[in-house]
């Protein structure tokens, strides 16, 4: 049997490469200032789709929803072998929170025929991973989280192993279903040059200059997907801002306090001193 | 969705696993305790299970005025499909104003699960709770004693303070070991109100077939002496040195995502963002840079002593003792002087 995966992915600042230029003066973070990378746990999800049909056949669609330049994750996932992109773009999601996220994308899903979601675990910009449980809950799937290996699909029964923190669990349900991936899964895979020979020019509407290029584009199959809340029939009370309950109260950056340190000298006589200090307050022995 | 209540009561989300509460949840109620005494509320405890009844003293004496229980076989496992269930039934029954989960990969599975589907606010991982004002920029309406959840975001670089005010309740999940463990009180009784709620076998969607839970052979967070090593010890041989000093001082060894990444040591010995927090007495950081995201792990840490050949490393701004020089001088020199107490 062949297995229709949607795969969302996220294009995430890269929170590895903040430096202070990354900051602006009232503490927030300047997000243009940061590269954009593809979120690292939706590469797993991903490479898991692509596994799956490796093995079994079917059809993988991805899905993004973010500014018109995230269109750059669904370009490399087509060049990893993804069948399918499309991005969910509009203003009015400016602003949402996990819950109003994951109502949009269920709203995407919906518009699509599928066996199985896959999420990354989690976005490095937020460290959430609440995304894929919500997504779930909204198209009414029950869901597999911290996926570590898939060990078997059969017909319409998958059986996986997750993560449990302090050990692991294998558990059995049907499709359709929702998995959240984590990065001991597998490896992702890179690019393949043929692919991105031919996706590289792919572009969602927004990115085009005018009707002719996008014409032009759609004629080469390089046209990738672009909806916007209409298109998803989205009620826009759940979206955005609006359809957001959490809000940002304050935003502090991280200031390291300075200590009183002290020094010690790297001399057998001064790391004496120092432990004797330690024993006298009782913080050793 | 469900309607703001200032009068609703603070709950934790009592996790259990085959008759064994969870730490966090412990530390949950330690903290609720604060915050309902803030509110001058009751604290509850949501426990559920399958013959998990004489868990609920426990809940007591570490703070919970009442324990909601709910009894069912089909509550033997942990599922998130059952245990939301549970949740959204208990919570649009009683209106608690604020509901705690633990960060543990239990209680982000189901935490969300739940948000969604009273469509509820939550905000993951938080590392404080407080209780505060906010007021509105544009209309300067006034909200008083809401949830503040504090939590760090972009890689640690940034602390943000979530609210929400107008949808009940307010959620979050709180990190592991960020609250103290609350002294137990055996004369602090928890009044028990048995709650039904109806399941059946299509709200189990998981088969659990196999499981195994090991005890955490580290356990960082129970230690009071942490020795913990960077990607400045070298080599996984040369960590050695980092056991030694920490079997000698009778703590525990801890890592740096670098150290762990490079595999000088195992993924159980991260301490930091994505690892384990700890606040032990007493932390030796051996060849340490002190990236934000590790500091985020171990800078509440009673005393630290940092050990690093470059005096520019930003682990030295939390130190209490800076020791500029060659860990494989260093280390070995503090090993003789404890040693040489005896
Ligand atoms: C989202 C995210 C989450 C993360 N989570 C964590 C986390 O949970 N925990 C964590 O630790 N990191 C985490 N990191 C990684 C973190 O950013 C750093 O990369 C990491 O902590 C660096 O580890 P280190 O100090 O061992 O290595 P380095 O930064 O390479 O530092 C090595 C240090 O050793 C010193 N040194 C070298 N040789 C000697 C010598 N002979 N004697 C004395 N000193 C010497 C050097 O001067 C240097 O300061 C995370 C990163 C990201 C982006
Ligand atoms: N804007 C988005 N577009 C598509 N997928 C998303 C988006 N936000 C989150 N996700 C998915 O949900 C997962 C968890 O995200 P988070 O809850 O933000 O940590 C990610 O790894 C993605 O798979």
């Amino acid at each position: 049997m062949a297995y229709r995966c949607v795969v969302l992915v996220k294009q995430v600042p890269d929170t590895k490469r903040i430096t202070g230029q990354a900051m602006n003066e009232d503490g927030t973070v300047n997000r243009a200032a940061l590269p954009a990378i593809f979120n690292p746990e939706d590469l797993n999800a991903l490479e898991l789709a692509l596994q799956i049909k490796d093995r079994y056949g079917g059809h993988i669609t991805v899905l993004t929803m973010g500014l018109p330049t995230a269109a750059q994750v669904l370009r490399e996932a087509l060049y990893r072998g993804a069948d399918e992109a499309i991005l969910i773009t509009d203003r009015r999601c400016a602003a949402s929170d996990t819950l109003a996220t994951s109502y949009i994308l269920s709203c995407a899903v919906r518009k699509l025929d599928y066996d199985l979601v896959l999420c990354g675990r989690q976005a490095i910009d937020g460290d959430t991973a609440q995304v894929g449980p919500q997504t779930a809950e909204k198209l009414g799937l029950p869901q597999i989280t911290y996926v570590e290996e898939l060990i078997s699909l059969d017909g319409d029964v998958i059986t996986a192993r997750r993560n449990i923190g302090n050990g692991w669990q294998e558990v059995r349900a049907r499709l359709p279903i929702l998995l959240t991936v984590i990065d001991e899964a597998n490896e992702p895979r890179i690019a393949s040059a043929k692919r991105l020979m031919k996706y590289k020019k792919a572009k969602v509407p927004a990115e085009c200059g005018d009707k002719t290029e996008m014409k032009a584009l759609e004629d080469r199959g390089l046209l990738i997907g672009q909806w916007d809340l209409d298109a998803l029939e989205a009620d826009l009370a759940w979206c955005g801002r609006e359809g957001s309950p959490t809000k940002v109260h304050r935003i502090q950056s991280v200031v390291l306090t300075a200590r009183e340190t002290r020094q010690v000298e790297p001399t057998q006589e001064g790391i004496n001193t120092l432990v004797h200090t330690l024993i006298e307050d009782h913080t050793i022995g | 969705m469900i309607e703001v209540n200032t009068a609703g009561e603070v709950w934790v989300f009592a996790e259990q696993h085959a008759g064994a509460i969870e730490d966090t949840s412990l530390e949950l109620l330690g903290k609720g305790r604060e915050l309902a005494d803030t509110l001058g509320v009751p604290l509850g405890a949501v426990l559920a299970g399958d013959g998990c009844a004489d868990l609920a003293d426990r809940l007591g004496h570490y703070g919970a005025d009442r324990v909601y229980l709910v009894e069912d076989p089909l509550l033997e496992h942990y599922q998130p499909t059952s245990y939301a269930k549970v949740l959204d039934t208990l919570i649009t029954r009683h209106r608690p104003q604020i509901v705690l989960y633990g960060a543990t990969p239990c209680g982000r599975d189901l935490a969300p699960r739940v948000a969604s589907a009273i469509k509820a606010g939550l905000t993951a991982d938080c590392t404080d709770l407080q209780i505060g004002d906010h007021t509105v920029g544009k209309t300067g309406k006034v909200y008083k004693n809401l949830l503040f959840q504090i939590r760090p975001a972009f890689g640690g670089n940034i602390i943000a303070t979530i609210i929400n005010f107008d949808r009940w309740p307010q959620m979050a999940t709180v990190r592991e070991g960020v609250m103290p463990m609350p002294q137990p009180d055996a004369s602090h009784k928890a009044q028990i109100v048995r709650e039904k709620v109806s399941l059946g076998h299509e709200d189990l969607a998981l088969e659990i077939l196999r499981e195994e839970r090991t005890e955490r052979k580290v356990n960082l967070k129970a230690s009071r002496i942490i020795v913990a090593g960077g990607a400045g010890v070298g080599s996984r041989e040369n960590f050695k040195q980092v056991w030694d000093l920490a079997h000698c001082l009778g703590g525990a060894v801890g890592g740096t995502r670098a150290a762990v990444d490079l595999g000088f040591v195992d993924r159980d010995h991260q301490v930091g963002q994505t690892g384990t927090t700890v606040r032990p007495s007493l932390y030796i950081a051996v060849g340490i840079s002190g990236a934000i995201q590790h500091q985020a792990g171990m800078s509440e840490s009673q005393k630290i002593i940092a050990i690093n050949n470059d005096p520019e490393a930003p682990i030295f701004q939390v130190a209490h003792y800076k020791i500029v020089g060659d860990l494989n001088e260093v280390v070995p020199m503090m090993i003789r002087a404890v040693k040489g107490k005896a």
